[in-house]
């Protein structure tokens, strides 16, 4: 058996790092929209989902259920082949761009074949996600287009112009950041912006209008608010997956939130420094920040718990609590699992900033019109992500002389 | 049979199907989708001789970009699917027969000199982004800028057409 594991270890490893990490950002997915519904209901000063297990905490569960269970119709005169392929084609390619992404910076053995926290460490990672989203807006147009429905077909034509007008900007406020790495490879992109001094060296300072251009293009590559005209609920009922249901719908759903986690993970990667500490090296401290959050937000979570109205709660959240505390002790008791979480508790602490300001994002801000959208993207982000490939070229030229 | 054999001949395989459904489909967008796994099937190709930049481009562009221009067209006239017309007369007496006799030249030439036929030398370092990039802008500089300057002139041509009935 060990023999067997040993010599196809280059094939098991990665089959089982891709199951789990399906099966956690699958979960974070069904959570996502816990938070965004909670966070969105109290900006707007309601409750949010609160029948659904305590503090509603089980609704993505419910949500699920229902997607499995609800009747799918198949509406008259749809492209068969289109209408089906749709789905799957968004679903299957937000979840690939999550392969090359590093969330980590440990290598590790098992079976003597060594590995990297992440699917594949390739050379031109990023070409990758690029190449992926270029085809991501295939989904989108496919589905509008073959559900026979004109309102799916405005939603269609929409998402086409608006993601061909904003990946040149997506693409473009990057190479700013490259011309800084001098490499393809998100791994070494974080590398280069590690030194002593925290966060001083990241990409955000000198690249800041890079990172403007490069957040703004992606909200618009993922569609979502402001830019989410492809299924402006109040110009097209729901845009192009006005004709799904069931679960071809919660695919479409699921890729959205896959491509906002991909979008802050990249965020994150090429601005804020990946899994790099914001403090400086020599702040041993600032290693017990895990645990210094977890104990005191666990026991917060006991005691919340224990007053939770119904019985159901008062069993259920004391026992989340006492799991939160007690793996914020076992951080502090066992220093070496203390110092391979470091990190992936920064990288994912980033990365749910980022997943914050989205949904803050569409609890504040309202749609631009569609015209809008054109004439801000081709004239002044497309000009300002250009102009600001110039200026990192001038800089970094000016600094080699 | 090697991994890379195995992974050659799936790619190759789909490139094909994929082109005669793109023949054969009767509604454009079935056409241009057959299209679109052409491309990828293509990259797919490249990466596997471990060309990864042109790989990529050929994803971000043919595979991204125009072939979006392409659906979205397509999408915007409503394209309806294409009617069967019989067969030309020209095309079934003269057009099939020719065919067939310029595949198998084309066959009989490579089964004759597959022995003999030198093959390419192996790009080596070329394949890395930095070498392609300064190979590019020094050694072929000229025809690289001429041919971004063709297509900004075509890119300007189109626009004057579009505009000329305003």
């Amino acid at each position: 058996m060990t023999d067997f594991l040993t010599k196809y270890a280059f094939l098991i490893i990665p089959i089982v790092k891709i199951a789990i990490l399906v099966f956690i950002v699958l979960t974070v997915d069904a959570y996502l929209t816990w938070i965004e519904r909670k966070v969105i209901a109290h900006i707007q000063a309601r409750w949010g989902p609160h029948r659904v297990g305590p503090h509603g905490l089980l609704q993505p569960l419910a949500d699920g259920v229902k997607f499995i269970f609800k009747e799918d119709p198949i509406p008259s005169h749809v492209d068969k082949v289109a209408y089906f392929l749709a789905p799957f084609i968004t679903l299957m390619l937000a979840l690939t761009s999550l392969a090359v992404i590093p969330f980590g910076p440990q290598k590790f053995t098992v079976f003597g074949y060594e590995t990297h926290v992440g699917i594949a460490d390739v050379n031109i990672s990023l070409l990758i996600l690029f190449a992926i989203t270029a085809l991501g807006v295939y989904g989108i147009a496919l589905a509008g287009w073959a559900s026979n429905s004109k309102y799916s077909l405005l939603g269609g034509l929409r998402s086409s112009a608006q993601m061909i007008s904003y990946e040149l900007t997506l693409t473009l406020s990057v190479v700013g950041v490259l011309l800084i790495a001098g490499d393809f490879s998100l791994r070494s992109i974080v590398d280069q912006q590690s030194s002593a001094h925290g966060l001083l060296t990241w990409n955000i300072f000198p690249q800041i209008i890079g990172f403007v251009c490069f957040y703004i293009a992606a909200i618009a590559e993922t569609n979502r608010v402001p830019f989410d005209l492809p299924e402006a609920e109040s110009e097209l009922v729901a845009g192009f997956h006005t004709e799904y249901a069931s679960m071809k719908f919660a695919m479409f759903f699921i890729a959205e939130y896959t491509s906002m986690i991909t979008v802050s993970c990249l965020a994150t990667i090429l601005f804020f420094g990946g899994w790099l500490s914001p403090f400086p090296v020599s702040w041993t401290f600032t290693h017990y920040l895990p645990s210094v959050l977890l104990i005191p937000f666990g026991l917060f979570v006991v005691y919340d718990g224990m007053r939770y109205e119904n019985l159901f709660g008062r069993i259920m959240l004391p026992g989340v609590g006492t799991a939160l505390t007690a793996i914020g002790a076992a951080l502090l008791v066992f220093p070496a699992l203390n110092g391979a979480i470091q990190g992936p508790f920064w990288f994912f602490a980033k990365v749910f900033t980022f997943l914050f300001v989205y949904i803050w994002m569409r609890g504040t801000l309202p749609r631009f019109r569609y015209d809008q959208l054109m004439s801000f993207g081709w004239k002044f982000l497309l000009p300002v992500s250009i102009a600001n490939v110039v200026l990192t070229s001038v800089v970094i030229l000016w600094r080699m002389h | 049979m090697t991994a890379s054999l195995l992974i050659f001949l799936v790619l190759a395989l789909l490139a094909i199907f994929a082109a005669i459904s793109l023949i054969v489909q009767r509604h454009p967008i079935h056409s241009a989708l057959s299209l679109i796994v052409v491309m990828v099937a293509l990259a797919g190709l490249y990466l596997l001789m471990g060309a990864e930049f042109v790989a990529a481009v050929q994803i971000i562009v043919y595979g991204g970009a125009i072939m979006v221009l392409f659906v979205f067209v397509i999408m915007l006239l409503n394209a309806e699917e294409e009617e069967r017309t019989n067969f030309s007369k020209l095309a079934t007496y003269a057009g099939i027969p020719l065919a067939l006799a310029v595949a198998g030249f084309i066959a009989a030439a490579i089964a004759r000199s597959s022995g003999s036929l030198p093959t390419a030398e192996p790009s080596g370092a070329l394949t890395s982004t930095k070498t392609l990039s300064n190979l590019l802008f020094s050694d072929f500089v000229y025809p690289f800028e001429l041919t971004s300057f063709l297509i900004l002139v075509a890119i300007l041509g189109a626009i004057v057409l579009a505009q000329r009935e305003n």
